[in-house]
């Protein structure tokens, strides 16, 4: 029985996971409608930074700028050819993310890398390592300074006007374009954060990225375009099905239930838990 | 009518002809390779190109074709008995869903059929519900990294990870031998070319036209009567199936069927073959798949690490510079000159 | 729609292109009269280049070593590398181009169970010779392939060996879906049936599987003796992370993998691995004269930091009993050296090994290890004597129905 009753934190810790690395991308997706398949490589890059300095909490903020730098490189130099052609950018940043994997290969080679986790993460709480525990916190923390953002300061509601009705804002005096920037920088930094985060429980090595990188959509699709809200609810509900549904049955079987829930979902509610009421015609 | 057919038939008297001859038997059956990739490029064009719809689970539908065609074989082989991966994977009588198989015209109409009646369901059930664009290709995305692990989990019915691999004969025919190996690239050549014609039929004909209608503007076309879901979920299958035969074809020619083949990444080579060589015409789709598959096999004999930078390089600079991919910019060259 | 004209030329040049395929390699060369090519096919990109570039490595140094020595009957060796790309098809045809168009004498290659599979029917359609350099599922014994790493007789069951002796009763299986590990823990069931051990679980990942914390809970949960541990590549970092910070000690329930070398065990993080068994045939602190000299040659060649494993060894092994093989026989004709190599002995890095001709696996001595806290690994236990190959394992009572053909 103690088995099952565990499998609620454990659901609660696959969900904060989830949630971390889908972020960034309810970001940028989600604000900026680009579907960015190289989010995976920037989680990656953030991981690394993690290796490079090899202490966590100085990487968690070093780990922000690297991705975000990396994310405004990416927005700068190819997507903001593409917007308004979503289909483009997906592919266009699936080649970025190709290179990047293998400049990951070269740089730093192919095994995977060790990245020592602090003293002070060991032990844990009940079934909870304190590792878990520390991105559950994480995940919290991003979801709150990101709401705090969005709602709270200035830029970030010039970001939510700009998302809204893109020329509107412009004529009211707000630069659409600095406001892209400053938002694929907060996405691509976020996932640095995942990867430091992810470092603490799985590999780090070139392929980071790709073991992450589906979930991530699902958790964004599911939740509803670019709602803070969904993604928190999708991640929670994805991260107990997943914990419960491999319980009763096994990893494989629950990764097969987590698509169809989400196919599924859809459906039903194709617009995502939290949709976003929109009159516009396509 | 002729002079427009004209190029047509002269590609497909040199692969007809010219190739079966000049080649050394290796490099015809990697030539029949792509053009089993061909296939699959078109039903890639005619969905993506023509009908808006990126698919990037067209792996599932090549897969489905794939293991239909190799199970008819594995069956044929063992005469009965079991095939060999399920005596390693400890199965004890042949699993039910094998039995029909054994048959080969039911193997090859699964092989179309099957998946077809996937993307009929998936269509209905996506297209229906105004799932579009960027949803419905991670959708499609989910799918194919679904299919993966399901395949990979039935290891008693599908071989796993190993997939199915080690056949000897079709028909009565041996495999390895060369002169089967050349009939087999005739036959694909000779399915690629009516394919093509008759793709580019479809989409020359008033549903090709309403298919490109549905593409720019879908609210447009229901308000005039029309139901955009059936456009799309017919497109899709048609591609689908397109899908399933390269896969029943692919076998046979390669030797090998596995879940590698029909991942999320090959699916989305695929579409960036389709997309380097123009998507806006279906010639673009064939050609570009041939391209690539050139481009890797050659890349990689020369340096094996070039090979991913130089995929993701070139697709970059193709999305960026030259969107319509090499079609596109052959028709502006000849505009040029023309002009 | 219209086809420009442009891309009908186009269309024409690629196939003309493909027709006239590259130039290197096709067909002998002028100076081959006093060389002899032979194939290295493994994984230079994609997920399991990890493991392969260093066998790569290993078996270029190798033939380096041959040729340093004079070659094989006089001629010199030349290595044909070419890139399995971690996918399963790229082998069968990269192994069909070095057969037929590189007319290799023979192919030393193959990492994963899947790309030996579908090399096989390539080496025996084209009667040629492949050397293979893994630990596998055994129940597979081709005529065209050389086995150099363990069958199952040589490490699953030596390992069960060690952990009955260590008094631990119930185990739980932990592995990656696919074939090696459903058919290691196929043998491990009945052995521990016939041994009065009891499975307390078996549970299967997906291969690249990293969220690890249900399966740690239901292994705690369960409280088997040991876990025996079948799980592949990136899936051992996840897992053993998830499992140290979940507070489980390597004393209190030792986990025995058989998927684990010094290769890997940097980047699971020695801190995460320490003091947990491995079952294999070589490490690099085994102690032979032999070892010495492959340890500084191969740090020699490709740095000091690098560290030398069992597949790699299994593979520096391949090529010089296959040059063995082929100084016996005279010839590099394929069934001429199949017959000269069965007996072949040699002392080599991990001890005495010998051919066995009938199902040219090797007679080797089984080790089982501990991982030190400096990241090498440390032998505690080994089967005494080369052990005879028995891939179907006909000659274990316990074993019947396992492996019928």
């Amino acid at each position: 029985m103690t088995a099952v009753v565990n499998q609620l934190p454990i659901g609660l810790s696959i969900a904060a996971v989830l949630l971390l690395v889908a972020l960034g991308l309810t970001v940028t997706f989600g604000q900026m409608g680009v579907i960015n398949m190289a989010h995976g490589e920037f989680i990656m890059a953030g991981a690394y930074t993690a290796f490079l300095l090899g202490d966590l909490l100085l990487a968690l903020p070093a780990a922000f700028v690297v991705a975000g730098l990396m994310g405004l490189a990416l927005e700068r130099g190819a997507i903001r050819h593409f917007y308004g052609r979503p289909l483009d950018t997906l592919l266009l940043t699936w080649g970025v993310s190709l290179v990047l994997q293998q400049l990951a290969r070269d740089l730093f080679g192919a095994p995977n890398v060790q990245v020592p986790a602090p003293s002070w993460l060991s032990g844990g709480i009940g079934i909870l390592p304190y590792n878990r525990l520390f991105i559950m916190a994480l995940a919290v923390a991003g979801v709150a300074g990101i709401w705090l953002y969005l709602t709270r300061t200035r830029l970030g509601r010039r970001t939510q006007a700009v998302v809204q009705n893109r020329r509107l804002a412009a004529t009211s005096g707000i630069d659409p374009g600095r406001v892209d920037m400053l938002t694929f920088f907060i996405g691509s930094g976020l996932a640095g954060l995942a990867g430091v985060a992810l470092t603490l429980i799985g590999p780090v090595g070139p392929a980071l990225g790709t073991y992450y990188i589906v979930d991530a959509f699902l958790v964004v699709v599911a939740g509803g375009l670019g709602q803070l809200r969904g993604a928190v609810l999708a991640a929670v509900g994805l991260g107990l099905l997943n914990s419960y549904a491999e319980f009763w049955s096994d990893a494989s079987l629950a990764k097969v239930l987590v698509f169809a829930a989400v196919i599924g979902f859809l459906q039903v509610r194709p617009q995502g838990l939290v949709a976003l009421r929109s009159r516009a015609l396509t | 009518m002729i002079k427009r057919n004209l190029p047509f038939a002269a590609i497909a008297v040199i692969a007809l002809v010219a190739a079966p001859l000049l080649l050394e038997p290796f490099r015809l059956s990697l030539l029949a390779k792509y053009l089993c990739y061909a296939i699959v490029a078109l039903g890639i064009g005619l969905a993506w190109g023509q009908g808006g719809m990126l698919t990037l689970g067209q792996g599932v539908f090549f897969g489905l074709g794939g293991y239909a065609m190799a199970m008819y074989l594995k069956l044929s082989e063992s005469g009965g008995g079991l095939p060999d991966f399920m005596v390693w994977s400890g199965v004890e009588e042949l699993p039910a869903l094998w039995a029909p198989f054994a048959n080969p015209v039911f193997a090859l109409t699964m092989a179309v059929a099957g998946p077809v009646l996937l993307a009929v369901v998936l269509g209905t059930l996506v297209f229906r519900q105004r799932v579009r664009g960027a949803y419905f290709a991670i959708l499609t995305q989910a799918l194919a990294a679904a299919m993966v692990i399901l395949l990979v989990g039935q290891q008693g019915l599908t071989g796993g990870t190993n997939g199915m691999t080690n056949f000897f004969e079709l028909f009565g025919a041996d495999l390895a031998d060369d002169s089967t190996q050349r009939v087999l690239y005739l036959v694909v050549a000779g399915v690629l070319g009516v394919l093509y014609l008759a793709t580019r039929q479809l989409v020359n004909s008033r549903f090709g036209r309403l298919l490109v209608a549905v593409r720019d503007g879908e609210d447009r076309v229901r308000f005039l009567g029309y139901d955009p879901a059936l456009v799309k979920t017919v497109t899709f299958a048609v591609s689908a199936g397109l899908a399933g035969l390269a896969g029943a074809l692919f076998v046979p020619v390669v030797g090998i069927i596995s879940p590698a083949l029909l991942g999320v990444v090959p699916s989305l080579e695929l579409v960036v073959a389709v997309a380097v060589g123009g998507r806006q015409v279906l010639a673009g789709a064939v050609l570009g798949a041939v391209v690539m598959g050139y481009a890797q096999t050659t890349f990689s004999e020369q340096f094996a690490n070039g090979w991913l930078y130089l995929q993701g390089a070139l697709f970059i600079l193709v999305m960026t510079l030259a969107p319509k991919g090499i079609a596109g910019i052959l028709g502006r060259l000849r505009r040029a000159r023309t002009a | 729609m219209r086809t420009p004209r442009a891309l009908v030329s186009a269309l024409l040049l690629t196939t003309l292109a493909a027709c006239g395929s590259p130039p290197s390699g096709s067909g002998s060369s002028a100076d081959a009269q006093d060389e002899i090519k032979v194939g290295v096919l493994h994984s230079l990109s994609g997920t399991m280049a990890i493991s392969e570039v260093t066998v790569r490595d290993a078996e270029l140094l190798a033939i380096e070593e041959i040729n340093q020595a004079g070659g094989v009957l006089g001629k010199k060796l030349v290595p044909v590398v070419e890139d399995g790309a971690s996918d399963w098809p790229t082998f069968a045809e990269k192994a069909t181009k070095l057969i037929r168009q590189d007319k290799v004498a023979t192919v030393f290659g193959g990492w994963t169970s899947a790309s030996r599979k579908a090399m096989l029917p390539v080496f025996e359609r084209y009667k040629s010779l492949l050397w293979y350099p893994v630990q596998y599922e055994g129940l597979e014994s081709s005529p065209n392939i050389f086995y150099t790493g363990a069958t199952t007789n040589q490490q699953i069951i030596p390992g069960l060996d060690y952990l009955k002796e260590q008094g631990k009763k119930k185990i739980f299986l932990v592995g990656s879906d696919y074939v090696f590990p459903r058919t290691a823990n196929k043998i491990i069931k009945a052995y521990a049936a016939a041994n009065g051990m009891q499975v307390l679980g078996e549970e299967y990942t997906p291969l690249g599987h990293t969220e690890y914390s249900t399966l740690v809970n239901k292994v705690v949960q369960a409280g088997p003796d040991a876990v025996f541990n079948t799980l592949n590549g990136d899936s051992n970092v996840a897992f053993f992370k998830q499992l140290k910070s979940a507070g489980v000690s390597a004393e209190a329930m030792p986990v025995l993998s058989v998927s684990v070398a010094e290769e890997e065990v940097k980047g699971i993080g020695v801190d995460n691995i320490a003091g947990h068994p491995v079952a294999w045939n070589y490490y690099q602190t085994t102690d032979t004269p032999a070892n010495q000299a492959f340890v500084k040659a191969f740090k020699a060649a490709y740095g000091e930091d690098k560290v030398t494993s069992d597949p790699m060894q299994a593979g520096y092994n391949a090529v010089h009993l296959w040059a063995e093989a082929v100084k016996k026989a005279g010839t590099t004709e394929v069934e001429a050296v199949k017959k000269a190599a069965g007996g072949i002995a040699l002392e080599r890095p991990e001890g005495l090994v010998t051919i066995d001709g009938e199902n040219q696996h090797l007679y080797k001595t089984a080790r089982i290890g501990v991982i030190r806290p400096d990241g090498l690994i440390e032998q505690v236990w080994d089967s005494g004597e080369p052990i005879k190959p028995d891939p179907y394992l006909k000659g274990y009572s316990w074993a019947g129905g396992l492996a019928e053909e």
